[in-house]
């Protein structure tokens, strides 16, 4: 029986490996990229994919050997030990010096990502004259986005500003520049073509940056817990050209004036 | 101190035993035996309604909005037999509730640490029996308030078993349930904790040093220090959850915060706070999750290895190192939740270094069978294959401790193929194996090899099936707690892959019947076990089985460490801990040295 239950052990590196192997091919895998960014995050996956996956089939591999060999139906002598020192230290310090070299190993891509925020403008610093203002404010709560443009003047929350529900459309091939907040509960602003994602927590306001690469149009997932509509929170992100951005910004805002303009000719507004 | 209490004590307790009645022999009982038994059974209920919770997500998972077969029709009448997505936000909060706090929390400490720890170390009971009584009948009115919540307007809690606020700030009465069942859980939890501390500290055997334990009691002790020194932080968080809740406090809601037009809160609060004190213990909490089982894996691996087990000290070393690092890591869950993003480097490395004692465990257990002499029983093979999927669990987790890899996979059914193959795959499995191997013990009889093995190899095929793929879901984002995925472009078309994981887990949970069928009759038709049917070295195998009042039928001296197997020393393949070396002297040796 000890051979049957070798090879049912087996079976765990075997389909295990499998499993990864075939999902690409069947697209079962990391959605396409269209950032700036994301190609590293992507390496270190790939990188700690390798890593982990040599270490999996390698002690799976052990395990299913040792089951096989050392069978106790086989009869064999007992090899009756404690233990090795020299095992013990081998084995702690490769794994320790593997797993401190992947941590500092990925430091730059994390603040790459959360810390060197582009805002601080040329100096670097945050709160300076030169920061660059955000692109847009992303607003979660349940269960849309709402999106707020500074308008012409470059400014937000003042009289220009351009309001959007769930429909992202962002410039192609720029810094883009998120503020985000939430009005209610948690969310969590999910992009997974750009690799980005950043719980909304209210009473924060978080920049978020990226930069598209591609002009294309993606999902706004929602990824925390916010209420029993959570499933559909869903947003479009939508990249395109500088020139159709204005444009449709522009689009945007005379909608927006003319349903005021309307509403003040009805009576509506004060 | 060890030796005067085992000798008298043991004579006070056959007095106890005759003069009780029934209920106090077998309902408020103060014997660590029964109360480790009724927590087995309460925690084994509890196991197949968590079950069943599980069922109910992945078919919603697998067809969103679909009618349930037979019992829909019963169950949600209102919504035309299908699960509506506020009763799907139940669903999976109560699942990992009831798996965490009812499952596995109490079945490693309450049912194993209780049954075993007095045995194991040569005691009679434990230190303070009428504590550990009070541990057990704690549970009850958090099983109340947790099975009640089901049934109050609004349903049971449904904002995940981390309770975020604001979002569990608005949700219905079953949340206020919710918080009030896992305070009692904490106090039955601490006492407990308190229990098994002293009892190990103070009433070991003669001879029973702390590196002759084996490492069963190691990892209940390691746990008992972790739930001491984690528990008060989420019973405090609890009750100022519960404070906003109920009395307008503002511990987690901002300024001016509001949720559906209501009136602005007086805030002044962070929701982040939370976050930060609840995985200060729920952090730790996962290794109070597994410790025990790791320690329960290690005896059953040497036993049929039938080999001394390799590394003691390491291992023993690696546990503490465990618990140590356990607590410097809880930031780890809040890499992308708004934390200063420079502190979550701080964090990575931490939770980097913790993977290395799992590393070392994983060796040893693996050096265990290396040039062993294996039988492949029934609890071998579920310990064995603890090793195996503990291995993904842990390789799987340097994904998540990987920062900008986090960005991606964070929230996503990585993160859920991860942790279930650390809590089912690697504890739930542990606990099997830890209940055939000490079944005889329990009650003097056998299990069923035949369905034994029949249950572990679907367990087995089954668990992979569901879990390993939610690896395959998790690459492409897809992310938990959704109740309807499939309308976001890029996952529709995951739907197929989550069908073939939804047949899985039904299978998953079927096989169980097996388990529960072997388990029943056995209690009445099992052969008769002996003392030590496993040939094992533990004390525990030199008390009958079952053990009566006061456990042993003898002065048990200690001689040796735990895992003498095949020693050159005894003509036997085993050494049980007890037994007098050749030549040795009749007096028993002095007490342990600390």
């Amino acid at each position: 029986m000890g051979k049957f239950w070798a090879l049912v052990f087996l079976l765990v590196p075997v389909l295990g490996v499998a499993c990864f192997v075939f999902a690409p091919v069947y697209q079962h895998w990391l959605p396409i990229d269209v950032s700036q960014e994301g190609h590293t995050i992507d390496h270190l996956f790939y990188f700690i994919l390798w890593l982990t996956g040599v270490v999996f089939v390698g002690t799976e591999i052990a395990l299913f050997w040792f089951m096989l060999r050392y069978d106790g139906a086989a009869n064999r002598k007992v090899n009756y030990t404690h233990g090795s020192h020299s095992l013990e230290i081998i084995w702690t310090i490769i794994p320790a010096a593997t797993l401190l070299f992947i941590a500092i190993y990925q430091m730059n891509a994390w603040a790459d990502s959360k810390i060197r925020n582009p805002a601080a403008g040329p100096d670097g610093i945050l709160g300076t004259a030169d920061d660059m203002p955000p692109t847009v404010e992303v607003t979660a709560r349940q269960f849309e986005w709402r999106l707020r443009y500074p308008g012409k003047n470059g400014i937000l929350g003042d009289q220009d500003d351009v309001h959007v529900v769930n429909d992202l459309r962002l410039p192609v091939q720029e810094e883009i520049l998120v503020d985000l907040k939430s009005a209610d509960v948690l969310h969590s602003f999910f992009l997974p073509n750009l690799r980005v994602k950043q719980d909304a927590v209210p009473g924060m306001k978080i920049p978020v940056w990226f930069r598209a690469t591609e002009k294309g149009s993606f999902d706004i997932v929602c990824a925390e817990l916010c209420g029993w509509g959570h499933y559909k929170m869903k947003g479009r992100v939508t990249f395109v050209s500088r020139g159709e951005f204005d444009e449709w910004l522009d689009e945007k805002y005379r909608e927006q004036t003319a349903t005021v303009d309307s509403q003040v000719a009805q009576g509506d507004v004060e | 101190m060890s030796s005067i209490t085992v000798g008298h004590a043991h004579d006070d307790h056959a007095a106890h035993a005759h003069a009780g009645g029934f209920l106090s022999t077998y309902v408020f009982s103060k014997d660590h035996k029964i109360i480790g038994l009724q927590f087995l059974f309460s925690t084994l209920i509890w196991f197949l309604i968590g079950g069943l919770l599980a069922l109910g997500i992945r078919w919603q998972v697998a067809w969103p909005w679909a009618e349930m077969p037979v019992i829909g029709k019963m169950l949600f009448a209102n919504e035309g037999g299908q699960i509506s997505p506020e009763f799907y936000t139940i669903l999976f909060t109560m699942h990992a509730t009831v798996m965490i706090f009812f499952v596995i929390i109490p079945i490693l400490a309450g049912a194993f640490g209780n049954y075993l720890i007095p045995l194991m170390i040569g005691a009679d009971d434990m230190a303070f029996p009428t504590i550990n009584m009070l541990s057990y009948w704690f549970m009850w009115p958090a099983f109340i308030a947790i099975g009640s919540s089901f049934f109050v307007e609004g349903g049971a809690a449904k904002s995940g078993w981390t309770s975020y606020p604001p979002l569990s700030l608005t949700d219905w009465n079953g949340q206020t349930l919710w918080l009030i069942g896992l305070t009692l859980v904490g106090v039955s939890s601490m006492m407990g904790s308190v229990n098994y501390m002293t009892t190990i500290i103070q009433m070991r055997a003669p001879g029973m040093t702390m590196f002759r334990l084996p490492m069963t009691i190691w990892g209940m002790f390691i746990t008992a220090i972790l739930q001491a020194f984690a528990l008060p932080v989420l019973t405090a968080a609890g009750f100022m959850q519960l404070t906003d809740r109920m009395f307008g406090t503002g511990f987690f809601i901002p300024e001016g915060w509001s949720v559906n037009n209501a009136a602005a809160a007086s805030g002044g609060g962070q929701p982040l706070l939370w976050q930060h004190l609840f995985w200060f213990y729920s952090h730790p909490a996962v290794y109070i999750m597994i410790l025990p089982a790791m320690g329960m894996v290690s005896d059953i691996i040497a036993c049929f290895s039938r080999k001394p087990l390799f590394g003691y000290k390491p291992m023993v070393y690696s546990i503490a190192g465990i618990a140590g690092l356990g607590f410097i890591v809880w930031g780890h869950h809040m890499f992308v939740s708004g934390m200063n993003p420079a502190l979550g480097m701080t964090f990575m490395v931490s939770t980097m270094m913790i993977a290395l004692p799992s590393a070392i465990k994983t060796f040893n257990w693996l050096g265990t069978v290396w040039g062993g002499h294996i039988q492949f029983t029934t609890p071998m093979l579920f310990a064995l294959s603890f090793v195996a999927m503990f291995i993904i669990g842990g390789l799987s987790g340097i994904f998540m401790a990987a920062t900008p890899v986090d960005i991606f996979i964070h929230d996503t059914y990585f993160i859920v193929a991860h942790f279930h193959y650390v809590l089912f795959a690697g504890t739930a499995m542990g606990v099997f194996g830890a209940i055939y191997f000490w079944f005889p013990k329990m009650f003097g009889r056998m299990m069923n090899e035949t369905a034994g093995k029949i249950h572990f190899f679907f367990t087995f095929l089954f668990l992979n099936g569901t879990f390993f793929t939610m690896h395959i879901l998790g690459v492409v984002g897809f992310p938990r707690r959704l109740a309807d995925p499939y309308h976001y472009q890029t996952f529709h078309h995951l739907q197929p892959l989550n069908e073939f994981i939804t047949y899985c887990a039904i299978g998953m949970v079927a096989v169980q019947v097996i388990f529960a069928a072997n388990f029943i009759l056995s209690m009445f038709l099992g052969p008769k076990a002996g003392r030590n049917p496993w040939h094992a070295n533990g004390l525990e195998w030199q008390a009958p089985s079952p053990p009566g009042h006061g456990n042993f039928d003898f002065q048990p001296v200690i001689y040796r460490g735990p895992y003498e197997y095949n020693s050159p020393e005894s003509s036997k393949d085993y050494y049980p801990q007890n037994e007098p070396p050749p030549g040795a002297h009749p007096e028993p040796p002095s007490p342990p040295i600390y």
